[in-house]
């Protein structure tokens, strides 16, 4: 039988290998379950994972798809890295199109606020609010981050729900649960004509390289880290955990938030029961995939984004069901955890012991 | 009132199915976050098989049995790779998610036959409160049955003391000859069966009918029922019917003439589930979670 022996060190080569391994065997499982599902498995492959490619506006779609993954995946690496559990960065992102939605709808236009920048910093500001709800409980009476987050994002949905459908709706809005379109002054502007792809990408791209630089260059990032890897050292070193619950949990709840007034800003344009926030899910895996690297977290936003894009399209050309992309997130995750644990332990063939 | 109170039990149901099997596997030193994947697979799975056989028990066997395979998926990683098992879980809630709608796609909305209650109806009305006592299906009963069975084998059984031993303190437990491992994995499949079953009595008798991401939470609500209730099984009854009470206040509460938005109701208990958390967590004696929890296990010889 195989046993997994603990290695002297952590392998730097498994640590590389992984992420791409595990994609590797998602593919493989991918294609059996396309063929149970009686699809052509090189066709539905080819769909999901190399259509997105196909034309320029496909391209910039999974960039534009790409950047809420990439800003929460980024804050979740610095997170889980720190070993606390926000799994509630949905909520977070709810919270942040809230938070623009006010702002783009209530600030009147000749106000010297009506600019871009207030939505956005509103949206991050209420993510930071709504993650600042865990953060609270779990240090002041240690309460569970995780079931905290999680809760919390039923409830930011329903919030939205009640809003959109309730007192910020358009009355003019023939039925459908939505608020007035966002004005001109709150809409983010576009990179690249014709397409949707919008300048968040450059605040993704900073925060992404702003946090790697936090987390490897100043003494900020290695408390977070020692406090994750080691807790007992890193109180012996009097670093103060729950200064670094705060500041992970707001960081990561503000760029989920950002995230979420990006979206309302640049893609909704308003307000709606369904803006998106399922990302929020997606991005645990980004910020694994990324191996909790916010840098990482960049190329793993870019990964889900492709497969989110080919899942779109299988919908489209393959009558696929949207499910799929589901499979294949927990698929991708399960590999990825298995593969992980190669970095730290060594497979070995051993003989079969009696007990 | 009854009826409320009827309701209430038929809504604890689920919640003390999944909460009993999370409390299992934790007992055993296992975070299993994955209840509310499992919960979605057994409640699509049991769905499936009742409308194809037209019986309830082939149905709530097939979401146990559904429960279990998720959880030995999570098992396989989480202990047979040594992952870390917060995020194995959350890989099998998404990808329980996922497959759930996947198989359920073709099963959206069609219904299925209520079963019947266990008792003889002249039993219900012979009592005040009796429908709220006597008027409800098999499962409801086998879910209270369970409760006092699985007291018994975590307070008295020999089981239970090897089951304890291995989440309280994983290495001691080895050296003394106690197969940790085989321990924690039969704890989680057994959390998974008893997940499914949570789920299927969602699809087959609360309900009865399959929607996607029918579980709506409950799965998460029960993971932290175990948390407050300390890990222990009187006090997760006693949550899970607390809190059925809050999730039955969205069909009730407007009748009473209580008023808020519908989505406050809606919100209602899991609003109530971080007040509990929040409210119980000083009370919460030190040493009432399993020391090991959560805590990676691998035995060195």
């Amino acid at each position: 039988m195989i046993r997994l022996e603990p290695r002297a060190a952590p392998s730097k080569l498994m640590a590389m290998l992984s992420p791409l391994i595990a994609i590797l065997l998602t593919l493989i499982a991918g294609a059996l379950l396309f063929a149970l599902l009686g699809q052509d498995p090189v066709e539905a492959l080819r769909v999901y994972f190399l259509s997105p490619f196909d034309d320029a506006y496909m391209r910039a779609e999974v960039l534009v798809k790409a950047i809420p993954l990439a800003l929460m995946g980024a804050g979740l690496a610095v997170c889980f890295r720190a070993n606390v559990w926000n799994i509630g960065a949905a909520g977070q992102f709810t919270l942040g199109a809230i938070g623009a939605g006010a702002a783009a709808l209530f600030i009147p236009a000749e106000s010297p606020f009506a600019m871009l920048a207030v939505p956005l910093i509103a949206g991050a500001l209420c993510g930071m609010a709504w993650a600042a709800i865990p953060a609270a409980l779990r240090t002041r009476l240690s309460v569970n981050e995780i079931l905290v987050s999680l809760m919390l994002t039923y409830v930011a949905a329903l919030l939205l729900d009640w809003l959109v459908r309730g007192p910020w709706r358009n009355p003019r809005g023939f039925g459908f649960p939505q608020t007035n379109a966002f004005p001109e002054w709150a809409h983010v502007p576009l990179l690249v004509e014709g397409t949707r792809l919008h300048v968040g990408a450059f605040l993704a791209v900073a925060a992404a390289a702003g946090l790697w630089l936090m987390m490897s260059r100043t003494l900020r990032g290695l408390r977070l880290r020692v406090t994750g890897a080691a807790p007992r050292a890193a109180r012996f070193a009097g670093f103060s955990a729950a200064g670094d619950v705060w500041f992970v949990l707001l960081l990561s709840g503000g760029l989920a938030g950002l995230a979420g007034a990006l979206e309302a800003t640049s893609i909704v344009g308003r307000l709606q029961p369904e803006i998106g926030a399922q990302a929020g899910f997606t991005a645990i895996i980004v910020a694994f995939l990324g191996r909790l690297n916010p840098l990482g977290a960049l190329l793993g936003a870019l990964v889900l984004a492709v497969s989110a894009i080919g899942g779109e399209n299988a919908q489209i050309l393959l009558r696929l069901p949207k499910n799929v992309a589901g499979v294949f997130q927990g698929m991708l995750l399960f590999f990825l955890l298995a593969c992980d644990s190669l970095i730290a332990y060594r497979p070995r063939l051993v003989a079969r012991r009696r007990a | 009132m009854e009826a409320f109170v009827a309701a209430m039990i038929v809504a604890a149901t689920p919640l003390l199915f999944a909460a009993l099997g999370e409390l299992v596997a934790e007992r055993s030193g296992v975070l299993n976050l994955g209840v509310e994947g499992m919960m979605l697979v057994g409640a699509v799975c049991a769905f499936i098989v009742a409308k194809s056989t037209g019986s309830t028990a082939a149905g709530a066997l097939a979401g146990a049995g559904a429960g279990l395979a998720m959880a030995a998926l999570f098992a396989l990683v989480a202990l047979g790779f040594s992952a870390n098992q917060a995020a194995a879980g959350l890989a099998l809630t998404i990808f329980g998610g996922g497959l759930s709608g996947l198989l359920g796609r073709d099963y959206v909305g069609v219904p299925l036959p209520k079963p019947g209650p266990l008792f003889p109806a002249s039993w219900a009305e012979a009592i005040p409160y009796g429908k709220a006592i006597f008027g409800h299906d098999a499962m409801v009963y086998l879910a209270l049955a369970s409760a006092v069975g699985i007291w018994w084998f975590l307070a008295r059984a020999r089981g239970g003391l090897k089951l304890r031993a291995a989440g309280d303190n994983a290495e001691s437990g080895h050296a003394l000859g106690l197969p940790v491992l085989r321990i924690r994995f039969l704890a989680v499949l057994f959390g998974g069966a008893m997940a499914g079953l949570g789920g299927a009595y969602l699809s087959l008798a609360y309900t009865p009918m399959w929607g996607e991401g029918m579980t709506a939470g409950r799965g998460w609500i029960a993971l932290a029922l175990v948390v407050f209730a300390g890990w222990r099984v009187g006090w997760v009854a006693a949550g899970a019917v607390l809190f059925a009470a809050v999730t039955q206040l969205q069909f009730y509460a407007q009748g009473w003439g209580w008023r808020a938005p519908s989505q406050f109701w809606a919100a209602a208990p899991y609003l109530a589930t971080i007040l509990a958390l929040a409210l119980l967590a000083g009370r919460r004696t030190a040493g009432s979670a399993p020391a090991a929890l959560g805590r990676i296990f691998r035995p060195s010889s």
